[in-house]
């Protein structure tokens, strides 16, 4: 068990400061713990705290644990617990919400996940469009290493049938598209 | 004619492959004329919003600023890739709150020169659209191969019908509608409740054990309730149990052998497209065996139901000996 948040007013408000990032209509606050989302969730085995954990341990302002907790990196945003949740919270959203947070705070030790989606982002930013056979070796490369020569007779397979692009595609907009990005991160900052 | 914008999304143009070289003619036999979006980019997949969430909406919105711009008439766009579907219906339906998210966003957007007007255009889902739009007669009319003695699994994903933002679709859980697709090609519909479980989604490459017990638990299903081919409607589902099933067979020892093609790609076939154009062939667990079942009447011999016992308990029913009946229901 990680050690207790200092109960600070930064960390008593947590759940209303995650609540409002991720959108008015999240509902987060509205959780009545029955932990229908945790029995819906195919991939709850592998987390570190099902979700009905996290939103607990979120109204209790234990920052640290959920910061760096696995289970945001976990879900594969199905959306089962959403359409079963009984009070409508917008779960997976939320699950977003706690991935930004937990990159900008650093908090988050396993990087495979979170570099797997500053990966993605890398790619898009640069080309517009994402470039699967890029994204797929430098991701393994770094994270999977030893599982790359198991993996190559998978990409081999897709490479013959021509199903992965030897150069990626950049689209013509690509200036336009960093202008706005960029705005939106001033935005987004302010 | 009806008249759709396409936003392919990049899998098309790399391991979903098959996805558009079917759905090109087969949207030419039912008459829907696709017209691609000029320039688009990315969606973000399931990664950009976990990242930074107003560029992740700032970069859908520049999607559908392009469409709204292009659309003169047509007003509808159509995505296969159901992350795709998902991520355009979520930043549109958001949007349409005018809550603020929307100047924000078209704040963004204005840096590139573009705006986006929420609500302007409809978005879709293409297994939607051909059942819902284009219709299952005119599906039914174009079947000139049946696929009589086929045993498919129809999975659906998960992405299509949760959350379904644009209330779309027959159920967020146990949606009819690729099941209703199938049998109007001929095809035996097995009972597949996991048909919108999880494929995994970015898992084989964050954490590749889930994503093995995800792929296992689907592709053991279909084989126990006997399936000769599963099909998908999102290139994610279909590359994950695909491209990672000998992976999964290796991790697990496991066995499995279980095709899955794109659900275009059966049309494109009962419809008397020849295999190549339809891009079978390029799947790495081969469809050939199961499609060799084509024809063979092995499961239309109709047994004769036994007498019922008075005493007897009710039993339910499989769920395709339904689907006929809610055709009518779902349909809009
Ligand atoms: S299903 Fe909804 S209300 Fe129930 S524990 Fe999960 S988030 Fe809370
Ligand atoms: S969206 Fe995420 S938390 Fe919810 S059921 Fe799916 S994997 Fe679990």
């Amino acid at each position: 068990m990680p050690h207790l948040s200092p109960k600070t007013e930064e960390n008593t408000k947590l759940i209303e400061y995650v609540a409002s990032r991720t959108g008015r209509d999240s509902r987060l606050e509205t959780c009545i713990q029955c932990g229908t989302c945790g029995g819906s969730c195919p991939s709850a085995m592998d987390m570190e705290h099902t979700p009905r954990d996290v939103f607990a341990l979120l109204r209790a302002g234990e920052r640290e644990t959920v910061l760096s907790s696995n289970t945001p990196w976990i879900c594969v945003s199905c959306y089962f617990c959403a359409v079963r949740c009984p009070q409508e919270i917008k779960i997976p959203d939320v699950m977003y919400t706690l991935k930004s947070m937990a990159i900008t705070k650093g908090a988050y030790q396993d990087s495979a996940a979170s570099d797997f989606s500053q990966t993605f982002v890398d790619m898009v930013e640069n080309y517009g469009r994402s470039y699967e056979l890029g994204l797929a070796t430098r991701h393994y490369l770094r994270h999977f290493p030893l599982r790359l020569p198991s993996m190559a007779p998978m990409g081999m397979g897709l490479l013959s049938k021509k199903r992965l692009n030897l150069k990626p595609k950049k689209i013509q907009g690509i200036k336009q598209l960093n202008d706005i990005l960029d705005r939106a991160k001033e935005l987004e900052a302010a | 004619m009806s008249k759709y914008l396409y936003y392919p999304g990049c899998s098309m143009e790399g391991s979903g492959k098959a996805y558009h070289d079917s759905l090109m003619p087969v949207c030419e036999k039912i008459g829907l004329e696709l017209q691609e979006i000029d320039d688009w980019n990315c969606c973000g997949a399931t990664e950009y919003l976990g990242i930074n969430k107003l560029p992740a909406y700032a970069l859908i919105g520049r999607n559908l600023a392009l469409a709204e711009a292009q659309a003169n008439g047509a007003k509808d766009i159509v995505a296969p890739c159901s992350a795709c579907y998902l991520n355009l219906t979520k930043t549109d339906s958001y949007m349409a709150k005018k809550d603020g998210v929307d100047e924000l966003i078209n704040d963004a957007l204005a840096a590139g020169g573009l705006s986006y007007e929420p609500g302007q255009l409809s978005i879709f889902h293409l297994l939607d659209v051909i059942v819902h739009e284009v219709g299952l007669d005119t599906v039914k009319k174009n079947v000139v191969r049946p696929l009589t003695g086929l045993r498919v699994a129809p999975y659906v994903g998960c992405m299509a019908p949760r959350y379904d933002y644009a209330k779309r679709w027959s159920d967020s859980e146990h949606p009819l509608e690729l099941d209703l697709l199938i049998e109007a090609l001929g095809a035996e519909v097995v009972d597949y409740p996991l048909k919108t479980h999880c494929c995994g989604g970015h898992m084989p490459q964050i954490s590749p054990d889930t994503a093995y017990e995800l792929i296992h638990r689907l592709v053991d299903y279909a084989e126990e309730v006997k399936t000769d081919i599963m099909v998908a409607i999102c290139p994610m589902c279909q590359m994950n149990i695909d491209a990672y099933q000998n992976e999964t067979n290796q991790h697990l020892g496991t066995n499995h052998k279980m095709p899955i093609v794109f659900f275009t790609q059966l049309m494109g076939l009962a419809f008397g497209i020849d295999e190549k154009t339809l891009g079978f062939g390029t799947e790495l667990i081969s469809a050939k065996d199961a499609l060799a079942e084509i024809g063979s009447e092995k499961t239309v011999v109709k047994k004769k139901r036994p007498r019922k016992d008075k005493n007897a308990l009710p039993m339910p029913q499989p769920l395709i000996s339904k689907a006929p009946t809610r055709e009518k229901e779902i349909s809009r």
